[in-house]
């Protein structure tokens, strides 16, 4: 880069009178290596992002394809056994499979949408003039910067059976103790209690970031043409929110398909089973019980790999929806 | 903004998918950041020279508070031998150390000089990892004699190379509360309490009828029911496998067994419904909410740590119905290590009678080298918090009396569904016994199928 700028400045000084030839050939060497720099520069300062993608990204998820298509042991890596699609295959009559991504959607379900409509609420209070502003907004964020183990640790107590604090306010209200943990729906709702708590504030600071940036006379003119707080919410702020709504929307829907360290750790010690019914084993817990416990490489990574392509289909159905709403409104 | 979409349509799929796939791998990152507990594993393979000039480093990998360290015994081996320094790795969980093992074999890399085993996977590194590790057997200082031939035989391969040797063992006892024994009108003496149950788990059992009969309010016979099923199977020659390496619990007369008497005590209200190792585990410990547990030696810190000060003096340990082993680890030498040769007169020394001594005395885990039963830290031991039980007699007892166990490669997958899966269902859900083995042979199944 250094070399570029100084070249630039070299000509400009130079006087005008002819050139000898050596002053020519160091002058159409100088600005051969200056039309370089400018064109390849910027490959090398992005480079160090790919090569990284490359071998931590790229290479784990084309080899975990091949992987897939083999039966392979953690205890014998190297050794692989051709068996096609069959790891694949046997998922469709899998019946933990199948709960694994029931359990999922539910969860994703329970845990996103109040997720985003709580962080939609706490970014517009945030909006308003508030005395210590920047206090409630790094308030907000510090669950996200909790550990999931200690967070879920806290919660595993609070949703204790027998000495647990949620259950100790419902014998306050005269509701009988609940086994938070061995029920279906209870269970469930425990563990997307931890992924709301964590992933609002992050979310409403992003709302918040993408509302600052609405221009303050669309406001203004709403207002005058008398619409009420209520009405400028949602004919002013959703609309314009609504490219940071559906990015939100896919970075959560992401998250929650691969729900992976709440559900593992509310279970406490007990391993990746989910619960004695499995009824909150995720696919990412399923796939680390197939991978870590059981130590099934073929069989974890074909269900790694039809985590990917759920993700995609979740990717494109996001993509056709945006172009369809983009349609709407010209 | 709309004309630009609209022309790079296809590149946006494209991008999108490159998005995807990194927020995929990204995420898929941080999830396991937030799983795995490790407290501390710098993985640092086995190191060159150490600060002291010609000092070599040999490295130990545990997993939990194994207990080497904490009993001095580095220290006291390095005193022995200025020319060695000893580092330990530890990962806190079994569940996390014992798969990063295994792929640190298979690549051999990222190895420790020594590396600890437990128990329920020494089979399978026995059979599937031998050709990686060094053979103990004939190491200077080693005495096969010195050992319990059921431990030195576990993790000896069919061709007679010994890849582990043993360090502690689980043999057990009953841990039970004196004062609600006092309260339920059962005799509070251990060897009264022993003989209560001599013999027979049915006899436990009735005990535990007896016990609820006039048990205090909100207190339970037992902790739970897969603790007694691990400690009936613990007590019985085959378990899960047969002597030919065929899983054989279905049908297993010895397992059926197990499970029956077991789900008898959920079915007939003697648990209090805890799954061991959780939270609610330990604070039923802090609030005395049950009478008894089965406790392999190991197990008496653990009690003393969770019981705490209000436990002080309530509790004691007496004789289980039938001699039985429930865990124990080993050490193993990888061939991948650059200090072999020293690394196996390390692992020798630590599981040599007088350390293993020692390690009973300073941590409570117990020999699996019989010829330390005879030295007075062992034989006198006494343990204070359990009323001055004589754990040393009663232990030694218990792991002589155990009979030689057939271990098998899957014995942790096939323990841990019974227990955390089809036991579970019966004492916390109230499912029927057939209802809970069938939900744990079809989650056994599925996990035995490669």
């Amino acid at each position: 880069m250094t070399s570029g700028t100084g070249a630039v400045g070299a000509p400009a000084a130079a006087p005008a009178d002819p050139l000898d030839p050596a002053e020519a050939r160091r002058r159409e060497r100088r600005s051969r290596w200056y039309r370089r720099d400018v064109r390849w520069s910027p490959y090398a300062l992005v480079a160090p992002f790919f090569l990284f993608f490359a071998a931590f990204g790229l290479f784990p998820l084309l080899y975990t394809g091949w992987a897939s298509l083999h039966q392979v042991e953690l205890t014998a890596p190297n050794e692989m056994h051709w068996v096609g699609l069959r790891n694949f295959s046997r998922l469709l009559s899998d019946e933990f499979f199948w709960n694994a991504l029931r359990n999922t959607f539910t969860i994703g379900v329970i845990s996103t949408v109040p997720q985003l409509l709580i962080a939609l609420g706490v970014a517009h209070l945030l909006h308003f003039k508030l005395r210590g502003s920047m206090f409630f907004r790094v308030a907000v964020l510090t669950p996200y910067a909790t550990s999931v183990a200690a967070a879920t640790l806290v919660f595993v107590l609070l949703f204790g059976r027998d000495y647990g604090m949620v259950n100790w306010a419902l014998g306050q209200l005269g509701w009988g103790p609940v086994d938070w943990q061995n029920g279906t729906w209870t269970s469930q709702f425990a563990v997307s209690t931890i992924v709301v708590w964590r992933w609002t504030g992050y979310n409403a600071l992003i709302y918040l970031a993408a509302m600052q940036a609405i221009p303050p006379d669309l406001y203004e003119s709403a207002a005058l043409d008398g619409a009420s707080r209520w009405q400028q919410f949602r004919h002013v702020t959703v609309p314009s929110l609504r490219p940071t709504i559906l990015f939100t929307c896919v970075v959560s829907t992401i998250g929650a398909t691969q729900l992976f360290g709440e559900p593992l750790l509310f279970n406490g010690g007990a391993g990746a089973t989910g619960g004695s019914d499995h009824q909150f084993q995720t696919l990412g817990l399923y796939l680390y019980e197939q991978g870590w416990v059981n130590l099934h490489l073929g069989r974890a990574s074909a269900i790694a790999w039809t985590m990917f392509l759920i993700l995609l289909l979740i990717g494109a159905a996001n993509w056709l929806i945006s172009r369809a709403l983009r349609k709407e409104t010209t | 903004m709309r004309i630009r979409t609209r022309k790079r349509g296809p590149v946006r799929v494209a991008a999108l998918a490159v998005v995807a796939a990194l927020g995929a791998s990204l995420l898929a990152g941080c999830a396991d950041d937030g799983g795995s507990l490790d407290s501390a594993s710098s993985g640092s393979s086995s190191g060159g020279s150490g600060g002291g000039g010609t000092r070599t480093t040999l490295t130990v990998g545990v997993f939990g508070a194994f207990g080497l360290k904490e009993a001095g015994l580095y220290d006291a081996y390095m005193k022995l031998h200025p020319d060695i320094e000893i580092k330990q790795t530890s990962i806190e969980r079994n569940e996390n150390y014992y798969p990063q093992l295994l792929t640190h074999l298979g690549s051999g890399s990222g190895l420790a000089d020594i590396q600890a085993v437990e128990v329920n996977n020494i089979a399978e590194v026995t059979a599937t990892q031998a050709g990686r590790l060094e053979d103990l057997g004939k190491v200077k200082g080693v005495d096969k004699d010195a050992f319990l031939p059921w431990k030195w035989g576990q993790a000896t391969t069919k061709d007679g190379r010994t890849v582990g040797l043993g360090t502690d063992i689980g043999p057990q006892g009953i841990c039970y509360r004196k004062d609600l024994f006092a309260a339920a009108g059962l005799p509070t003496d251990r060897d009264a309490v022993g003989k209560l149950w001599a013999g027979d788990w049915q006899k436990y059992l009735a005990a535990g009828e007896r016990y609820k009969a006039k048990a205090p309010k909100g207190t339970a016979f037992v902790d739970s029911a897969s603790g007694v099923m691990a400690a009936i199977t613990g007590g019985s020659a085959t378990r899960y496998y047969d002597g030919d390496g065929k899983v054989v619990y279905k049908s297993n007369p010895a397992v059926k067994e197990a499970w029956d008497t077991a789900t008898s005590f959920a079915t007939h209200g003697l648990t209090a419904k805890l799954q061991q190792f959780q939270p609610s585990w330990d604070q039923g410990f802090a609030n005395g909410t049950f009478a008894t547990v089965s406790c392999p030696a190991w197990m008496l810190g653990y009690i003393q740590d969770k019981a705490g000060e209000a436990g002080k003096g309530k509790w004691d340990v007496a004789a289980a119905p039938k001699p039985s082993n429930w865990g124990g680890s080993f050490l193993v030498v990888p061939s991948a290590g650059k200090h072999r040769a020293q690394a196996a007169e390390l692992a020798a020394w630590l599981t040599a009678p007088a350390q293993q001594a020692t390690l009973f005395e300073k941590r409570g885990s117990f020999p699996s080298a019989r010829a330390a039963y005879a030295l007075p830290a062992v034989s006198g031991a006494q343990h204070a918090y359990f009323g001055g039980a004589p754990i040393g007699k009663i232990f030694a007892k218990a792991a002589e009396g155990t009979p030689v166990q057939i271990l098998g490669p899957k014995d942790l997958i096939i323990a841990q569904n019974l227990a955390d899966v089809g036991m579970l269902q019966v004492d916390q859900k109230g499912r029927s016994p057939e209802a809970g083995w069938n939900a744990a042979v079809k989650a056994i199944d599925n996990a035995l199928d490669q």
